[in-house]
């Protein structure tokens, strides 16, 4: 290779994370390590009710009782050295007190500018509102008062508990308790912040909602809770993105979101997933381990989750959905792309409890260079869920030689009516295909990134516009170098 | 007159296997050739060569296409010098609209040239009015490319194309197969609207039928790699009536 390839190759290695810069920011940051002090010291800092606390400490004794007996989740399909939960920190915000935009760390704000997520007054992006997550706290909430007009509460995690603390009481840990799981149950110990969402009855979201989360400081963990609650006939589309600094080091993200629809309600949860995927030798890169549950309590309710996954070293989380109401629906679309050494066990679960309920689930994995891919999903008919339905497609696309998919899906029924259909393919983007676009005159990078879409194409049309742009866009530069 | 194409003593394999051993022949501007011969004796192989498929290997020879070494260029790049391939069997390609598909490709060609993107709006009047040329159903035209395509329709597609793509020399392999008669009239009725003094088409064929509604300057038989007769479009004809067997 000459040098002036070389060099260019280099300098393609790495452009493709294109966020992964470091803010210099003045930061408060707790001592590493996990103790009843950390975490009555993160409430303290909080000025939380005393019921939130004890929840925190229940949470926290349970995370030790846990470890203690080694019940770790190691069910998944991804290998990775033990996390040493002794040598995270907790904790991490900017220094100055924040009562108004204005007074946010200009470093913070243009941080934010570079990411596309302009949070000024001036220059905020018409249409969404955004509630905007750095480190361990909330940095700004934009349209809060425009939305608070129509009912809607939206704001901080941290400021809910504050001015809304008898709906968060009602409503924390209703939908993932926090014995869930390992990485739930750390949550509810340690959580910094998040984002809280309530639309009340009648109310149809003018706004696209959304939480951009930022990870910048070192040896942080990212732990943040998002709970939105979607009153009866109520409507709202809901927006996550997520970045981090290129770093050696594995972080650890474990967020946990709880929606719930009543009667009538409907809730769109999307998700762009960009955190660092660590180099190509595979080092460094967030752990990505979030658990993500939706209960659909009312009658004729409707949650649907989108997610497009192309970044973290490891991806383990399973959007799901508990159909408790009749005639309830949840959806499940998913686009999760592992390249280098990057490696996603993802997929869903759907509980059908009510009568008449449907669930859909479409899962496209793409794995390319060493990336292991797995769809995992359960599908369970409880005994008094009449006439249930499900459809589940779940198809996988290879590159190369090197990578890996894999397919999982479970099934449990216990009531004889119901009807499940399950569709599955694997394959490899054709020489025939490829030669077709470039016949027509595409070069074979444009030819794999039409047809890379093409295969995406049902998961990202239920994206709203803009982001659907920027999904498509992301795959692209994602798959710059990994294939031809 | 300059030609657009011209082939010498063209070998070339596809794995282990010589499929073409030595084809000679060139197009000049308006010309249309026709290049007939039974089954397996390489007349997709030759198409496919020359469009630059992955799978065919040169051995030996040069083929000139506008001035240009044709071999020596990957196939974008011969797409964007104006070699157009109706393909016999063109590939699916799921999740992706015909319609952005071939605007994917001309805003390709464009860009290589240095020209700014079509106009979206209008490059859909363009295809609108390049599908009636081939009586396409304007439905198609926003659906998958070739998924769940009838034979018909891929061959109206493909044709389609072609007018969208306007190239200087269009190869149309086997652009009769599985049509019927109506289907056949309108596909090369499609072809002869597009025909010009300035661009040229090489349809490979193993029939008579195309060739009594495309009148070809040239006629070409190619048998086991090697074209073993040329003569005019009488030649086409004779083949009909008496077959590859007596050459």
């Amino acid at each position: 290779m000459s040098t002036e390839t070389n060099k260019e190759f280099r300098q393609k290695a790495t452009e493709d994370y294109k966020y992964g810069w470091v803010t210099p920011v003045d930061s408060e940051t707790a001592p590493s390590g996990l103790n009843e002090d950390i975490v009555r010291w993160i409430s303290k800092k909080k000025n939380e009710p005393d019921w939130l606390l004890r929840w925190r400490l229940k949470a926290f004794n349970h995370f030790q009782s846990q470890i203690k007996k080694g019940q770790l989740p190691d069910w998944a399909n991804v290998k990775f050295n033990a996390i040493d939960f002794d040598k995270i920190i907790y904790y991490s915000a900017p220094k100055q007190k924040l009562e108004s935009i204005d007074e946010v760390d200009e470093e913070v704000l243009k941080t934010f500018e570079k990411l596309g997520i302009p949070l000024g007054e001036q220059k905020r992006l018409a249409g969404v509102a955004v509630d905007a997550i750095f480190d361990s706290v909330s940095i700004a909430t934009t349209f809060k008062d425009t939305l608070l007009k129509q009912g809607i509460l939206f704001c901080s995690f941290s400021e809910a508990v504050q001015e809304y603390p008898e709906l968060v009481e009602k409503y924390l840990g209703s939908v993932v308790p926090y014995t869930d799981n390992l990485y739930a149950t750390l949550n509810a110990a340690v959580f910094s912040d998040g984002s809280f969402c309530y639309i009340p009855p009648g109310v149809r979201c003018p706004l696209e909602l959304s939480t951009y989360f930022r990870i910048n400081a070192s040896g942080i963990g990212q732990f943040e809770r998002t709970l939105l609650i979607a009153d009866k006939d109520s409507y709202v589309s809901y927006l996550e993105g997520c970045s981090a600094p290129m770093r050696d080091e594995n972080q650890l993200h474990a967020a946990v979101v709880e929606l719930v629809a009543m009667e009538n309600a409907e809730i769109k949860y999307s998700t762009i997933q960009n955190w660092y995927p660590g180099d190509q030798n595979g080092k460094g890169g967030i752990f990505n381990f979030v658990t993500k549950r939706g209960v659909c309590r009312g009658d004729n309710s409707k949650i649907s989750w989108t997610q497009v996954e192309t970044g973290s070293a490891i991806t383990w989380k399973y959007p799901s959905v508990l159909l408790l109401g009749d005639n309830s629906i949840g959806e499940f679309y998913s686009v999760a792309l592992t390249k280098g050494y990057q490696q996603a066990d993802t997929g869903t679960k759907m509980t059908h409890v009510g009568k008449n309920t449907k669930s859909k689930i479409i899962a496209k994995g793409i794995s390319a260079g060493h990336g292991q891919n797995t769809y995992r999903g359960l599908v369970r008919v409880n005994s008094k869920a009449f006439n249930a339905r499900n459809f589940t497609q779940c198809d996988s696309l290879l590159i190369g030689e090197t990578c890996g998919a894999h397919t999982t899906p479970y099934v449990e029924v216990k009531n004889s009516s119901a009807h499940l259909e399950h569709e599955a393919y694997t394959s490899r983007v054709s020489e025939d295909q490829l030669f077709y676009c470039q016949q027509r005159g595409m070069s074979m990078e444009d030819a794999n990134s039409l047809i890379i879409n093409g295969f995406c194409k049902e998961v990202f049309k239920q994206l709203p516009f803009e982001f659907a742009v920027e999904a498509t866009r992301l795959l692209e530069v994602s798959l710059e170098g990994a294939v031809g | 007159m300059k030609n657009i194409l011209t082939i010498n003593s063209l070998h070339a394999s596809i794995g282990d296997k010589k499929i073409l051993h030595g084809i000679d022949f060139k197009i000049q501007p308006g010309e249309v050739h026709a290049i007939m011969g039974p089954n397996g004796s390489g007349k997709s192989t030759l198409a496919n060569v020359l469009a630059g498929h992955p799978s065919c290997k040169v051995n030996d020879g040069t083929v000139e296409f506008q001035g240009e070494d044709l071999l020596a260029l990957a196939p974008e790049k011969r797409a964007q010098l104006g070699l157009f391939l109706s393909f016999q069997n063109p590939a699916e390609i799921p999740g992706v609209r015909l319609d952005h598909f071939m605007r994917a490709g001309i805003n390709a060609i464009r860009r290589s040239k240095n020209l700014d993107d079509v106009d979206i709006l209008g490059f859909d009047r363009t295809i609108t009015k390049k599908a009636e040329i081939v009586s396409m159903n304007p439905q198609l035209i926003k659906r998958s490319v070739n998924e769940g395509f009838s034979g018909g329709e891929k061959k109206r597609s493909e044709i389609m194309q072609m007018a969208v793509f306007e190239p200087m020399l269009a190869i149309l392999d086997e652009p009769d197969s599985g049509l019927d008669v109506d289907a056949l009239k309108m596909v090369a009725g499609g072809i002869n609207k597009l025909r010009t003094k300035d661009n040229s088409l090489l349809i490979i064929t193993h029939y008579n039928r195309i060739l009594s509604y495309v009148e070809p300057n040239f006629v070409h038989v190619l048998i086991d790699g090697k074209i073993v007769h040329s003569g005019d479009k009488n030649l086409a004809q004779e083949i009909e009536n008496k077959g590859y067997d007596w050459f």
